[in-house]
């Protein structure tokens, strides 16, 4: 598989351009500097402060709730945010998650520089694994906008009782109407976008009853290859995708709910611009089945269980690109089922949250490679050699209330025992480690204190806690998978230790009159990094490749992120948000880590009246100083993109009509970003338009 | 406690049933036949005996091939046990006759099952032909019978052997003794022999056979921890450990060394060097 670093492998076609102002220096330097002469101010994100107690005392919190159902629709008018962009582009708008691009579909989330091995990513509780050695289906790439309500970031240890982790945990949680008297209600929501030609259909039709409720949701999304900034056409950035949904809950009493949900997603034709490969079809079943009952056992209160099962099939494909060195197929399955068992108790000035999880993940991906002579056998080898992955742990968490603060003490234990299934992958396998044992068990634990502090309206908030995680199937079992960003093949190590995180955390949060200035920071010492080094005795497989890389652990890698954000009320209608943050991470001997951010910014303005709303924005970043360029990486230049969009709701007897316009990338600047993959560029200017009518 | 009677009592019979018409259907002896997994290749007649000839393989083919023989004698209609057999295969080309390298004939376990190997070097054809040259020693009296074999290419026509004059000016023979790879470390086992002149091939002892296993069609992409191949004076073969990453056509490029370390055949494979002009060759 060859590398797509040389920008003349794109098809370029050059398109008319209707704009013709290219948003020169001079506005750049002049949008910065407003930036930041304005208190560093809040970035363009949606989130809503969410406590996690809802009596706790202090509305302060590191968790960041990127908000997305319509439900919100009446709490305020959301013009800032693009309705029917697709989940990734929801959580890029975040403060804390950034997304590494290989295409225009299926970005891998990233928390504190962190990405899918060292995060728990979850859809409502349920542990989902993507089946694409190649991180072409983040667990992300399987829901949609259409059925979430929100998305539940935790920095860190906090997010330990979604499982073990280094960076962090993202719950995405499905939108459910909840036993409310609402009737019968449906939507149709239509979306087109100009830049690659986007066209985006969803319906959706719920009925709620105070004892039974059924929400259901159908979306499709088609969308051309995508063209940069300089009016470039990148070639296999396309995409088809469509997902159905079903929620629904039954009341047997005031107390028990039975509650029950189903995804189907199938992505195909799916192209990866900064891959050699693309991907014919992407396919997940999700169901659950969770059991709610507002007492337990004595005090105990708030039982939930649930349990559940996903199934993904990823099959990657070169059948599309003309011009490759052997063609191949590489299918990928995961199928993961699980269950958890939560409820609180309050005694005294204690609550307490309890959980008891588990999870039992299959993973085997395959790779045949068609030689050119046709007389020739098919080479056939195992990448993901049918790993079976059985974890099980317990949670707790205790919140204690004081007078002007809370202390919060957590802790997960859990037992994780691994079995590569198939011989055939055990025997591949055995060629680099001799006596590879065919099982192998380790205990993970994570244990965080977090203390918040109120003194006149100045909040703070200080934590540490240290966690650790198992090595991921790649990391432990990868066969010869291709990474074309440092164009190296990878092999994983079965006797990886854990990797293991000391996290000091620490947030301030100044109220002035009309606004909010926040400092917020935190920094992980990583003990066992897990991080491929390249082994230059080994030959590669891939053709094309320029070495063989095997995870190790490092001795260290330090990792820093510090952010200044504000928001200030400049009148009653008119809104700033303000955003900057800084990152580094470093190994023991120095060496830059991949993908870790230069200094970026954002910022808005937004203005809105009750059935009108306009906003203005901007987000860019400064050259990327600290790269790794063993990983591939070199230098992204400092970028700046401003987008605006208007918004309006009419009424029509009782529906309810929004309609959005927008521009994003106004100036239709070039540019790519440090977690654009082998640095394709990003989408030019794009105008979109979304329409969605609600019938009451 | 009747139904579980009945049960039983059906199983009897149906296990009495199924062993009985196994029993008619074949003669003892076959089920008991250790070369019934095998290919007979030939039988040759002479002297009231009959000789079968048995081989992994179904035909003659180029390369090592291990064949098991046996003795019956027609008139008594049982497999001998107390024969000394020796195999002589000869090649009668148009110019010349030589043999190949072969074994001494050894009994197995069943006793009168013999075994031993032959590597033909290359196959017959119209105007040059193999023959199978044997001699058996039963109770004092010595026969001999000789029969012309067809000795082809393997099918996959792939290298399994290969003949050659060494720097030192000697000619050897090298071949691979056959085997089921997977993508595993192999055991990967060869012979070495000297062609000391017409018919005598010795086994060559204490040399290295250095491999480099490799798939032209990937980018001639090698694998890790192989082991070369070093002679085992028990069995007078060079082992060594051969690992294939994934099912394909492999080739193993060879280098030959003697004792002192000196290439006596075989070049290393680099960016500019594809092959090895010694080499075996598999695919699965």
């Amino acid at each position: 598989m060859g590398h797509l670093k040389n920008i003349t492998m794109y098809y370029f076609f050059k398109r008319p351009v209707f704009w013709v102002f290219k948003g020169p220096k001079t506005i750049n330097m002049a949008l910065l500097a407003l930036c930041c002469l304005s208190f560093h101010g809040k970035g363009i994100g949606q989130e809503v402060p969410v406590p996690l107690d809802q009596d706790s005392i202090l509305p302060i919190n590191l968790a960041e709730v990127i908000v997305i159902a319509p439900i919100y629709k009446d709490m305020e008018h959301r013009s800032y945010q693009k309705p029917l962009a697709t989940l990734d582009g929801y959580l890029e708008s975040s403060q804390k998650v950034s997304m590494i691009k290989r295409g225009a579909y299926a970005w891998e989330p990233m928390i504190n520089d962190m990405a899918s091995e060292r995060l728990s990513v979850t859809i409502d509780g349920m542990r989902i694994f993507g089946a694409c050695t190649d991180r072409m289906d983040p667990v992300t790439s399987y829901v949609d906008v259409s059925n979430l309500s929100n998305v539940h970031v935790a920095s860190g240890q906090q997010g330990a009782k979604m499982g073990n982790a280094i960076g962090g945990a993202l719950d995405m949680r499905l939108e459910k109407s909840g036993f409310v008297q609402t009737d019968w209600k449906s939507a149709v929501e239509t979306g087109f976008e100009s830049n690659n030609n986007a066209r985006i259909y969803g319906y959706e039709l719920n009925y709620a009853s105070d004892s039974f409720y059924v929400d259901s949701d159908i979306i499709y999304r088609d969308a051309d290859n995508y063209i940069s900034g300089d009016g470039e056409e990148v070639a296999y950035s396309q995409f088809t995708k469509y997902n159905v949904s079903l929620n629904t809950g039954v009341k047997f009493s005031e107390s028990q709910k039975l509650l029950a949900s189903f995804i189907f997603d199938e992505a195909k034709d799916v192209g990866y611009p900064a891959l050699p490969m693309d991907v014919s079809l992407a396919r997940a079943f999700i169901g659950s089945l969770s059991w709610v009952q507002d007492t337990f056992l004595g005090d105990l209160y708030e039982w939930e269980t649930k349990i559940y099962a996903n199934s993904i099939t990823h099959i990657m494909d070169d059948s599309q690109r003309p011009d490759v060195p052997i063609r191949m197929d590489m299918p990928g399955w995961s199928d993961t089922y699980g269950f958890y068992s939560q409820a609180r108790l309050q005694s005294g000035g204690h609550k307490w949250l309890f959980k008891w999880d588990g999870f039992y993940n299959k993973s085997l991906a395959e790779m045949t490679m068609y030689p050119n002579n046709p007389n020739e056998a098919s080479m056939f080898m195992l990448t993901w050699p049918d790993v079976r992955t059985l974890n099980t742990g317990l949670f707790a968490e205790n919140t204690m209330a004081f007078e002007n603060s809370v202390l919060i003490i957590a802790g997960r234990i859990s037992a994780q025992g691994t079995n590569v299934a198939n011989e055939f992958g055990r025997n591949s396998l055995r060629i680099f480690y001799h006596s590879m044992e065919q099982t192998q068990a380790r205990f993970l634990k994570s244990l965080s204190t977090e203390y918040r502090y109120t003194f006149k309206n100045v909040e703070l908030v200080n934590g540490v806690s240290y966690g650790d995680r198992a090595p991921s199937v790649s990391e432990a079992f990868g066969f010869y998978l291709f990474n074309s960003f440092d164009n190296h093949d990878y092999i994983g190590d079965p006797n990886l230790k854990n990797e293991g995180a000391l996290e000091l955390k620490s947030k301030i949060s100044l109220p002035f009159k009309n606004g909010k200035i926040g400092a917020e920071g935190n920094f992980f010492h990583t003990q066992n990094y897990i991080l491929g080094e390249i082994d230059p005795t080994l030959s590669t497989m891939t053709i094309g490749a320029d070495g063989v890389k095997i995870y190790r652990n490092l001795e260290y890698a330090n990792l820093f992120n510090v952010s200044i954000n504000g928001v200030w009320d400049m009148s009653k209608n008119l809104k700033y948000n303000g955003l900057v943050s800084y990152h580094r991470g470093v190994d023991q001997d120095s060496r830059n880590l991949p993908f870790i951010s230069p200094l970026t910014y954002s910022t808005s303005f937004r203005y809105s009246l009750p059935k009108f709303s306009a906003s203005l924005s901007l987000r860019g970043a400064a050259d990327q100083v600290n790269f790794n360029s063993e990983f591939g990486e070199d230098s992204t230049s400092a970028y700046n993109v401003v987008s605006l969009s208007v918004a309006k709701t009419f009424f029509i007897s009782d529906d309810r009509l929004d309609a959005q316009v927008g521009v994003e990338n106004l100036f239709d600047t070039y540019y790519s970003t440090y977690t654009d993959w082998n640095n394709i560029p990003r989408m030019g200017r794009n105008i979109y338009l979304t329409l969605s009518y609600a019938i009451n | 406690m009747k139904t579980i009677k009945f049960l039983l009592v059906t199983l009897a019979v149906a296990i009495l049933f199924n062993s009985c018409s196994d029993d008619n259907d074949d003669p003892v002896i076959v089920q008991e036949n250790p070369l019934s997994e095998m290919n007979r290749l030939t039988t040759l007649s002479a002297n009231n005996h009959t000789i079968e000839l048995y081989s992994e393989n179904t035909d003659f083919t180029v390369g090592y091939n291990m064949f098991y023989y046996r003795i019956k004698d027609e008139s008594t209609d049982t497999y001998l046990s107390n024969a000394q057999i020796t195999v002589n295969p000869l090649m009668h080309m148009t110019s010349m006759t030589h043999s190949c390298p072969k074994s001494a004939i050894s009994k197995m376990e069943d006793d009168t099952i013999y075994m031993g190997y032959a590597v033909f070097q290359m196959p017959g054809n119209a105007d040059e032909y193999w023959e199978l040259n044997m001699e058996y020693t039963l109770d004092g009296e010595t026969y001999a019978i000789s029969e012309r074999i067809d000795v082809g290419m393997p099918e996959d026509g792939f290298k399994r052997v290969q003949s050659f004059i060494g720097a030192d000016d000697k000619r050897y023979i090298v071949a691979m003794i056959p085997f089921e790879p997977e993508v595993k470390v192999n055991a990967f086992s060869a012979m070495v022999f000297q062609m000391e002149n017409m018919m005598n091939f010795p086994i060559v002892e204490g040399y290295t056979l250095g491999i480099d296993p490799r798939m032209p069609s990937m980018g001639n992409h090698s694998s890790p921890n192989n082991e070369n191949l070093t002679f085992d004076s028990s069995t007078g073969k060079y082992n060594g450990k051969l690992s294939l990453t994934m099912t394909g056509y492999w080739k193993i490029n060879l280098q030959l060394f003697n004792k002192q370390g000196d290439v006596l055949k075989g070049e290393p494979v680099t960016d500019e060097n594809e092959a090895s002009s010694l080499y075996f060759e598999l695919e699965f």
